[in-house]
């Protein structure tokens, strides 16, 4: 009895590392076999219009809707010490730095990680894979490859689009809507907001988010076992691994950001 | 789908997004950080700095000219050397006199300078040898409470 627990145990360990280094060496593969992705970049456009543009509507309401309610309760806070004039700063300031990365990664992973991984397992399930695999054609490289990176490209581009539209619903909602000040929002803001302090770090924020979750959906993808069930069970792990994974850098990315860490 | 009408949609979105970051640094953020190429560094000893951090304004008027690029202990004459990064643009007299200030009564601190009347400039690697310290809110409360003691005790 306790013998077959602490082998569960054992045998849980087991496979979990053995994912985390099977993961690993695709990831590998992803970058050794990235040449098709850029030789054939048709291939990333493709990819790049189901991950990115198709994910543009979500993230525009989503950032507008951010910024809008950050705007109202900003004021609200900042009214009760009277300097409702940084109301700016505060908007720019949490979108720049954490919510436009943060929110969009989540909004990435769950509108476009989930369909690359159910595409791959679906492909991986019909045997696709194994199709192109007999034709000589390697399939990490003409499927894998061209999805991780319209990934990385769309991510930062979706992630500063949400932040804008953030800052532009802040206005609106702020300036138009409350009545701040409009030349005290637009300045306070620009003194404050560093360009390499804050949007830089923002922009690197979202290529790593990019890369965490493209891979995770890839690998997902690739690793879910060729059923109905599988796939679905694998689309699942993806959403929450991924937003998990998202948090957890975010947490970390801060830290060495932000606390002065170097 | 079409491939031009694919082409075009993904063309759309990178410009809109570059357009995006664009936006980012040059209206919301400020691209106004003084590079090593168009300004000239000038040193500055206090006594005491409160919390002046680099990266702080250094102000003339009220108009940022320059930002703080370092501040260190100076271990030979105990005092804290603050080196200020000054847009080449604007030139000072040697006699400047520079003092820590805040902005309102809780704002950040940053260093106000006020310019003399010394016919040469301040140069590179250059001193600023008047200064005023930061003022320490304690020790003025302190000084606040001493004098009014020390009134109490006279009457």
């Amino acid at each position: 009895m306790l013998k077959e627990s602490i082998a569960r145990v054992g045998n849980r360990t087991l496979q979990g590392v053995g994912r985390i280094g099977f993961a690993v060496r695709f990831f590998v593969a992803i970058m050794l076999h990235s040449g098709t992705a850029f030789r054939r970049f048709g291939l990333t456009i493709r990819e790049m219009y189901f991950s990115g543009v198709q994910s543009l509507v979500i993230i525009l309401v989503s950032g507008l809707f951010v910024g809008m309610v950050l705007g109202l309760q900003g004021y609200e806070t900042l009214q009760t010490y009277g300097s409702e004039d940084a109301l700016g700063i505060l908007v720019a300031m949490s979108l720049v730095r954490e919510l436009g990365p943060v929110v969009a990664a989540l909004l990435f992973a769950s509108r476009a990680g989930s369909a690359i991984t159910a595409e791959i397992g679906l492909m991986k399930a019909t045997e696709q894979l194994s199709a192109m695999e007999m034709m000589a054609v390697d399939p990490i490289a003409r499927v894998v490859a061209p999805r991780f990176w319209a990934g990385v490209i769309s991510m930062p581009l979706l992630a500063a689009l949400f932040s804008a539209m953030g800052i532009f619903g802040g206005y609106l909602v702020g300036v138009q809507l409350i009545g701040v000040d409009e030349g005290s929002f637009w300045s306070q803001m620009q003194s404050a907001v560093d360009f390499e302090r804050d949007i830089l770090n923002g922009v690197i924020k979202s290529v790593v988010f990019g890369i965490a979750i493209t891979t995770i959906a890839l690998f997902e993808g690739y690793d879910a076992p060729p059923t109905a069930e599988g796939v679905s069970g694998a689309t699942t792990r993806t959403v929450v691994t991924s937003s998990l994974t998202v948090l957890a850098l975010d947490f970390v990315l801060t830290a060495f950001m932000f606390r002065g860490l170097s | 789908m079409n491939k031009t009408i694919l082409d075009l949609w993904v063309g759309l979105f990178v410009i809109v997004g570059i357009a995006a970051l664009l936006f980012l640094t040059l209206k919301v953020g400020s691209m106004n950080t003084v590079t090593n190429s168009d300004s000239y560094e000038v040193v500055a000893r206090f006594e005491n700095i409160g919390g002046l951090k680099a990266r702080a304004p250094v102000k003339s008027a009220g108009v940022v000219v320059g930002r703080v690029a370092e501040v260190h202990f100076d271990n030979e004459v105990y005092e804290a050397a603050v080196t200020l990064r000054l847009d080449k643009r604007y030139a000072f007299p040697k006699d400047t006199s520079a003092a820590i200030m805040t902005s309102g009564l809780l704002g950040e601190q940053y260093i106000g300078l006020e310019a003399g009347g010394d016919s040469v400039k301040l140069k590179d690697k250059d001193r600023i040898l008047i200064t005023q310290d930061a003022v320490v809110l304690e020790n003025l409360i302190g000084q606040f409470l001493y004098g009014n003691a020390q009134e109490g005790a006279q009457k």
